[in-house]
């Protein structure tokens, strides 16, 4: 007991090391490519001489002083804006400090970007952006997970039957990305028969009683969500229902047949108890992933949220709000991942002695 | 893969349905690709897609397929354009020399019997001369005899004069034709729709306006300055539809990039999943192979790659540095060469390596690397080759979505830079529904080939899932 007690410890601990080596790994990654292992500083540094040689040179306040005595005080500003900037010093040195500060989730200020309740700090302008993102696309993972689930457990049992034929034939539209249909979606709902909005949150202007506020979000997630949902229901159903099937033709679940056991015991015990845990990690994972938007899909439907606010952070190059995207959704996903072993070897002694066959 | 193998793998997809259309789909893409190859270089491709106005003046703007016309009741106008310097194009041109003074006459004549009226009316005009230009005035004649006065202007050696956005004449024309209705018209009306329009009570709303059909006249009378002068002109009638493809705003024909979108979307596609394919199976195999610290910093790598957000990563790469799209699909490589399917091929890996031909090859000497390219690789190769074809449509549609972020390459005409400018110009709020339909279109036919193709090669290869 004391010595299966001291190998779980041990291998909590190395997991969780190695995970989060692997966390200060991406973050730093990230910091180096957002400022383009430290070109952006070249050209903020670049901007910041420009404003200054300008406010300098057009003040009437500094008029008496002649070219060279301009030229010296611009410098002189400069060099003060810079060293308040922190950028007197060289990147890397700099990129260490980012890194503390994004790991302790110190995440600053953006660069260009504001909130729309005018603040620049990162944090504000996540926490605003959130609540959208996970309304829109949490709601639709959710949707088709269990969607999927249910459904693919549906097929399994009914495996060969006219339905299960015409969710295999329909996979192939998965093919098509989700924003892809929802162009299609605006087109034919929007555009052609105008039944519904063309993107954006909510009408403008917005209602003012909460209960209309609520509806107008509703009709304006109608398109995005359904979309979605034609791309990617069949073939998700048609992965479960495979992974359903596969697990039920194992030896272990012709013997309870053989024996006698009723479907529903058999589903039960010996069907889903093994499928559980790869579609805990799954339903895990899409969770946290759904926190990140979906950059394309939000483009297209003009939805604000977390993927609107990285293409902004993208095109402005504002680094500090991409860094503090990633360093948050790493956290998240070690997070989660650490949780989900923990919990496995917990359940699986296979796991934690290190005999996972793959 | 030997010969035969090919051949039986060949023959056992033709014995499905999905498999012959996919590869029916994917033959109509590449002959495509051949085709647009073959015929547009793909310099003069790029030229006609970047420099857009200055060389396509001649087409209308936004104008739909001209096959649109065959399921339309109202028939659309084609463009028509004469021009002094081509012959039998409708237009005559009579200079009367003289030691002083010369006069011109141009005159064009056409046909009009379309239902619609032009989108636009302009004249080029390109006049010789040394010092002083010469001196026009261009009549305007319906078919019924009525003639308006257009303009009096100075021809420059290269003039332009536009009638649909002379605002001059827009107003006189709609003094005009006020009088001669008896109404004010209730609208700004344009000079294209004026200057075609039956002058009736139908005109006071733009939609009941009538065109008038037959033939239309416009004349040109100057005066030449110099014994050496002259004078050529070009009468553009816009229409509102073009060639098999349409226009986009910028006039330029969408055929240019609807066909050279389709080698550019194969072969990124097809470059972009063989090669991840191939570089994450090598990946696997020497993770699986070497086992211990090699295999666990593989492993690390992929988790690192996991927490790492694939496309803001390659947004952001493709703001900074404004790639190329072959060197996009570099970095998309890249980016993926660490991705989820390193773990499935590890797995397959971790079985090949216990088979017994690879302790023989190993008690005969060779090589780790021998073993792992000769006898690993070759083993699991085929079972891949669905997901690999499978996932080319993926890499399709990425490029595309790179497009309509506007980080696409900014010099290649693809698909997705159709939709892209599509949709910035408004296209599903204006109607233009062909303007994204067209490279849509392309864009799931492409999709769906590969898909199609790939689920029935994913049941020749894995049989364990056609018996379910």
């Amino acid at each position: 007991m004391k010595r299966e007690l001291i190998s779980f410890l041990k291998y909590s601990v190395k997991k969780a090391v190695t995970l989060v080596l692997v966390v200060i790994l991406a973050v730093y990654a990230t910091i180096i490519i957002a400022n383009m292992g430290g070109y952006v500083d070249e050209i903020i540094k670049a901007q910041t001489r420009d404003s200054i040689n300008q406010s300098v040179f057009q003040n009437p306040a500094y008029q008496h002083l002649s070219t060279e005595e301009k030229k010296q005080l611009a410098e002189e500003l400069y060099e003060t804006e810079i060293e308040a900037l922190g950028l007197n010093k060289p990147f890397i040195y700099r990129s260490v400090g980012y890194l503390i500060s994004a790991l302790s989730l110190n995440l600053g200020r953006a660069t260009y970007l504001t909130s729309d309740s005018g603040s620049k700090a990162v944090r504000n302008i996540i926490v605003e952006r959130l609540p959208t993102t996970i309304l829109l696309f949490t709601s639709i993972n959710l949707m088709l997970f269990f969607l999927s689930l249910i459904g693919g457990l549906f097929l399994s049992r009914k495996y060969g039957s006219k339905l299960d034929k015409a969710i295999v034939t329909l996979s192939p539209l998965s093919s098509i990305p989700g924003w892809f249909y929802g162009i299609f979606l605006i087109l034919i709902f929007a555009s052609w028969l105008g039944w519904l909005p063309y993107g954006g949150l909510v009408d403008v202007p917005p209602p003012p009683n909460s209960v209309d506020y609520a509806l107008s979000v509703l009709k304006h997630m109608v398109l995005p969500v359904s979309s979605w949902l034609v791309a990617y229901s069949f073939i998700q159903t048609y992965t479960k229902r495979t992974f359903f099937l596969m697990f039920s033709s194992e030896d272990y679940v012709e013997m309870a047949k053989a024996k006698g056991l009723s479907p529903r015991l058999i589903e039960r015990r010996y069907i889903l108890k093994p499928t559980l845990p790869p579609i805990i990690t799954e339903f895990a994972l899409t969770l946290i992933g759904s926190w990140m938007g979906a950059i394309v899909t939000e483009r297209v439907f003009n939805w604000p949220g977390i993927g609107t606010l990285f293409y902004q952070a993208a095109s402005f190059m504002d680094a500090p709000v991409i860094i503090g995207e990633v360093s948050i959704y790493a956290y998240l996903l070690a997070i989660t991942v650490f949780i989900l072993d923990i919990v496995y070897a917990i359940v699986d002694p296979r796991i934690r002695i290190g005999v996972t066959g793959t | 893969m030997s010969v035969r193998r090919f051949k039986e793998t060949f023959k056992q997809l033709l014995a499905y349905k999905s498999a012959v259309v996919g590869l029916c789909i994917l033959g109509f893409i590449i002959g495509l690709s051949i085709y647009a190859v073959v015929t547009i270089p793909y310099e003069e491709a790029v030229r006609a897609w970047r420099l857009g106005e200055d060389i396509s003046i001649n087409n209308p703007r936004n104008a739909a397929p001209n096959w649109i016309n065959l399921f339309l009741q109202k028939k659309l106008p084609e463009t028509i354009i004469m021009d002094t310097l081509t012959s039998g194009s409708g237009a005559r041109k009579a200079i009367v020399p003289g030691e002083t003074l010369g006069a011109i006459r141009i005159e064009f004549s056409f046909e009009f019997n379309y239902d619609d009226f032009p989108s636009e009316l302009n004249l080029f005009l390109t006049a010789k001369y040394n010092e002083t230009a010469p001196y026009i005035t261009i009549d305007w004649i319906k078919p019924d005899g009525e003639t308006i006065r257009l303009n009096e202007m100075i021809v420059k050696s290269t003039d332009r004069y536009y009638i649909s956005i002379d605002s001059k004449l827009a107003t006189k024309l709609d003094a005009y034709l006020s009088e001669k209705i008896g109404q004010e018209i209730p609208y700004e009306i344009p000079p294209q729709l004026a200057l075609f329009a039956v002058e009736d009570e139908s005109l006071l709303k733009p939609e009941t306006a009538q065109v008038l059909k037959g033939k239309y006249k416009m004349v040109i009378q100057g005066i030449l300055f110099e014994s050496s002068s002259d004078m050529d002109a070009k009468l553009v009638v816009y229409g509102k539809v073009f060639g098999l493809a349409g226009t986009d705003h910028l006039r330029r024909d969408l055929m240019v990039a609807l066909l050279w979108g389709a080698p550019i979307a194969v072969s990124f596609g097809v470059l972009a999943s063989v090669s991840i394919s191939l570089l994450q199976m090598i990946i696997a195999a020497v993770s699986a192979w070497y086992g211990r610290w090699a295999d666990m910093l593989l492993q690390k790598a992929t988790e690192f790659n996991m927490i790492l957000p694939f496309l803001p990563i390659l947004m952001m790469i493709a703001v900074f540095y404004k790639l190329s799209i072959w060197v996009l699909l570099v970095v998309v490589i890249a980016l993926s060469i660490f991705g989820s399917g390193v773990k499935t091929y590890r797995a397959m890996f971790l079985q090949v390596k216990e088979l017994p031909y690879i302790e023989a090859a190993q008690t005969y000497g060779a090589s780790s690397v021998r073993i792992i390219f000769r006898y690993m690789i070759p083993k699991v190769l085929p079972t891949i080759i669905p997901s690999l074809v499978l996932s080319v449509s993926g890499f399709v549609f990425l490029e595309a979505a790179l497009a309509i972020m506007g980080l696409g390459d900014p010099t290649a005409p693809t698909w997705g830079k159709i939709i892209n400018d599509a949709y910035n110009k408004g296209a599903l709020y204006k109607g233009y529904f062909y303007w994204v339909l067209e490279p849509s279109f392309l864009l799931v036919l492409t999709a769906l080939g590969f898909a199609m193709l790939g689920f029935a090669l994913d049941k020749i290869f894995n049989p364990k899932l056609r018996e379910m």
